[in-house]
């Protein structure tokens, strides 16, 4: 694992390696080698995956789990472009193969900033690590988003990866499709026999697809500056789960067959004719956020004060099939929102006629068929219902399943999900390179229109993001979601 | 279920109250509304207690907001009760300093999605409910201007700023009041020349209630005072003679026609948990209300 004193590292992956070995879901003599440049022994390293998962660990803490992962856990001091450590490197893992049995399956954990991929990869190629011919055994190449930041420059990335690993060995996580939400929606969908007859244009009026966090970037500038939010959550997270909620049902839950499948979804995208009135941008402002006052994005350390960053994106995009043509899908995200909540919501045309007096079913909304990936995952139906009483009143009512109610058992988190299909080697969770790509090409004008000028528009940090999305959805006579 | 947290933060009690939901098997489930009481310290327990009864009828997560001290250090309280004595969720909240401009952004995060948002006010409340950022919030805004020291002055400021989905329980007061008197006039009752509403001094109900009357029936209303209690009694000139409904002792009214026995009818004064609940059964602007008021406002711009 490259990149353990990283934040992913210490908050996510050291305590789901943890959690895996204590569900007994880690094959014996599973070795964690740490490599970094802090003048460490296997010790120290030890100790801060001992800390991290004290901390962070789902499950309980258990001495004869920690002292198992203790046991195959090593540290490589060095820098990367240092040659020594990294056949120092090479000498630790083939060490292992004898010692723990690992028998030369290899899987190499990328949690570095992208522009360090290309000599990480060099190296790994260098010193033998990567290739199949010194012992046998698999090898396998775990990134995390971003995948690039534009087509052509995913294109180089997956190039130099592909030029060292075979294409079906690059496992690209997104955690999101790590999340059981996001499974069940393939659940809710093709498991029953309820909502596929009217998941299509015949009764779907729209979707909305929402992640809002609640957090500014903290001390993300970095990274964030430059990239934005339609970069750093539309092009992965939201035009996956847009890809899960409108792909047909795959022949077999095969990763060929479900690939296949998201990539004509997302095939099928179609971006609005008028960028100006069918995309908006937002950045935010100070203001309050959940009782406390914040600073606005230009004001954040590292940003430049006339950064055209966006921190709030929202898109209205179409989908060209037979099943979707003419329902509008609204995708939005944004940093410093009301609450932190990510979200599909299905949202149902009214009924042709209602039966009722022209007041009594005016609280009706339309139904809504909401799942909620975090937080509190689950699943809502909204439907109307009769008001108790005298007059025929008719309201919203909500049907609800909670995650945390139906099943008490807590769900894995989404990175033990996702390190446990690396170890297998099962892939289907895994966006392939063909979707980052068909991901990029929804993007890319849709950024270039924004670069071609303007500004993006300030929302006070903690309201629900920009008046130019609200117009957004105005124009087609509806409204955002609460958040 | 009680958990009380000091000094922290909105998404700190949005934590707490989901886990608390949960260790008691998914209570969430049944909130059918979002109930955001504005109160203070010492109306809080009537306010909480009576949005608790109404979520009998109407389970709710009620939120109390209680605005404390504007100087010094900001500081949020919180107070979660969740399945203690009601159906729903009950969260206390109290603010200090700064933050009690902006109480919207604690109240947010908290809300229930998918569920209608209504704002109360028990005792003081903004001139205009509806421009108000927590009124924003709210598809319904509801209003007493009883509690307050000049109601048909504060009634005023409401009729200025009106909105549709602003309410007054002063208004609901009248809703017993209001049908009495629709049945009654649903036999033929002749030409009605002019109506006479008689109540204890300064009651807005009863100003409401000749707006009203004079919006409907388009004949003069005259307001005399009595002893109370509130409305005691509501008259109809007419060709035939008077029709009227008296109520004296607050429990009981009487229906008198012209060349018929007197008739007795309960008309019980309501307690505010009965009104709030009342109110909370449709969601959906009150127009009647708003044309009571805009008559109000006509009326009093006259004289």
């Amino acid at each position: 694992m490259f990149g353990v004193t990283g934040d992913l590292a210490q908050k996510k992956l050291l305590p789901a390696i943890y959690d895996l070995a204590n569900r007994g879901l880690l094959p014996p003599g599973f070795s964690l080698v740490g490599y970094a440049r802090r003048d460490w022994g296997d010790q120290d390293f030890a100790k801060l995956t001992n800390e991290a998962i004290r901390e962070h660990a789902r499950t309980r803490f258990r001495d004869e789990v920690w002292e198992q992962v203790r046991e195959g856990i090593r540290f490589c001091s060095g820098d990367f472009s240092d040659d020594n450590a990294f056949d120092q490197l090479a000498d630790t893992v083939s060490r292992l193969d004898a010692e723990r049995g690992t028998g030369g399956n290899r899987a190499f954990y990328l949690s570095i900033p992208p522009g360090q991929f290309p000599v990480v990869v060099k190296q790994l190629e260098r010193s033998g690590l990567s290739g199949d011919s010194v012992s046998p055994g698999w090898r396998r190449v775990v990134i995390e988003k971003p995948f690039g930041h534009d087509l052509v420059s995913a294109r180089e990335l997956n190039d130099l990866l592909a030029s060292v690993f075979p294409l079906y060995s690059v496992f690209r996580i997104d955690h999101y499709l790590g999340k059981e939400t996001v499974q069940n929606l393939l659940a809710l969908r093709f498991a029953n026999t309820l909502f596929e007859p009217i998941w299509n244009r015949g009764y779907v009026d729209h979707v909305q697809i929402t992640m809002s966090e609640d957090i500014g970037i903290g001390s993300r500038a970095g990274y964030y500056d430059g990239i934005g939010a339609a970069r750093d959550v539309i092009q992965n997270h939201l035009l996956q789960l847009l890809a899960l909620t409108v792909m047909e049902e795959p022949v077999s839950f095969h990763p060929a067959a479900l690939r296949a499948e998201k990539q004509k979804a997302l095939s099928a995208v179609q971006l609005p004719e008028d960028m100006a009135t069918g995309t908006a941008r937002g950045q935010y402002a100070a203001g309050w956020q959940g009782g406390i006052p914040v600073r606005g994005f230009l004001a954040e350390d590292g940003i430049a004060p006339d950064s055209v960053t966006e921190t709030y994106a929202a898109v209205k995009l179409g989908v060209d099939t037979r099943r979707w043509a003419g329902v509008p899908f609204y995708l939005r995200t944004g940093k410093r929102l009301a609450t932190r909540m990510t979200e599909i919501a299905v949202i149902f045309q009214r009924a042709p006629h209602l039966p009722f007096n022209a007041t009594d079913a005016r609280e009706l909304g339309e139904n809504a068929l909401v799942i909620r990936v975090q937080p509190d995952e689950g699943v809502t139906l909204r439907f109307g219902s009769k008001v108790p009483g005298s007059a025929m009143e008719v309201r919203d009512v909500n049907m609800d399943f909670a995650y945390g109610e139906s099943f008490t058992e807590s769900s894995p988190e989404a990175y033990e999900r996702l390190l446990l299909d690396v170890l297998i080697g099962d892939p289907p969770l895994f966006p392939g390179h063909e979707e980052v790509e068909l991901s990029w090409q929804i993007l890319d004008p849709i950024e270039q229109f924004w670069a071609s000028g303007g500004h993006p528009e300030a929302y006070p940090a903690g309201s629900a993001g920009p008046a130019s999305a609200d117009a957004l959805m105005a124009r087609d006579g509806r409204a955002w979601r609460r958040l | 279920m009680r958990t009380e947290l000091t000094d922290t933060t909105a998404s700190a009690v949005r934590t707490a109250l989901m886990r608390c939901c949960q260790q008691m098997g998914g209570l969430t489930t049944g909130v059918v509304l979002n109930l955001v009481v504005m109160t203070d310290e010492a109306g809080q327990y009537d306010a909480m207690k009576a949005a608790s009864q109404a979520g009998r009828e109407h389970p709710c997560q009620v939120i109390g907001v209680i605005a404390r001290k504007a100087g010094g250090q900001r500081r949020l309280d919180a107070e979660i009760a969740v399945g203690e004595n009601a159906p729903g969720q009950q969260v206390l909240l109290r603010t200090y300093g700064e933050l009690n401009e902006h109480v919207d952004s604690v109240v947010t995060p908290l809300l229930v999605p998918d569920t209608p948002v209504v704002i109360w006010w028990p005792g003081y409340a903004p001139q205009a409910p509806a421009a108000d950022p927590l009124g924003l919030l709210g598809q319904r805004r509801i209003t007493d201007v009883v509690t307050t020291e000049a109601p048909r002055e504060r009634l005023l400021q409401l009729a200025a700023g009106y909105r549709p989905g602003d309410t007054d329980l002063a208004w609901a007061r009248t809703t017993t009041w209001r049908s009495l008197l629709a049945a009654t006039l649903d036999r033929p009752p002749g030409v009605i020349f002019e109506a006479t509403v008689a109540a204890e001094p300064d009651n807005p109900s009863a100003d409401l209630m000749v707006a009203w009357l004079a919006g409907r029936l388009g004949v003069p209303v005259k307001s005399e005072i009595s002893g109370g209690p509130g409305i005691t009694e509501v008259n109809f000139d007419t060709d035939g003679g008077r029709i009227g409904i008296s109520r004296l002792d607050g429990r009981n009214a009487t229906l008198s026609r012209p060349g018929e026995p007197d008739r007795y009818v309960a008309l019980h004064r309501r307690d505010i948990a009965e009104l709030l609940a009342e109110e909370l059964r449709r969601l959906d602007p009150d127009e009647v209300y708003g044309e009571a008021l805009a008559t109000l406002q006509a009326t009093a711009g006259g004289t």
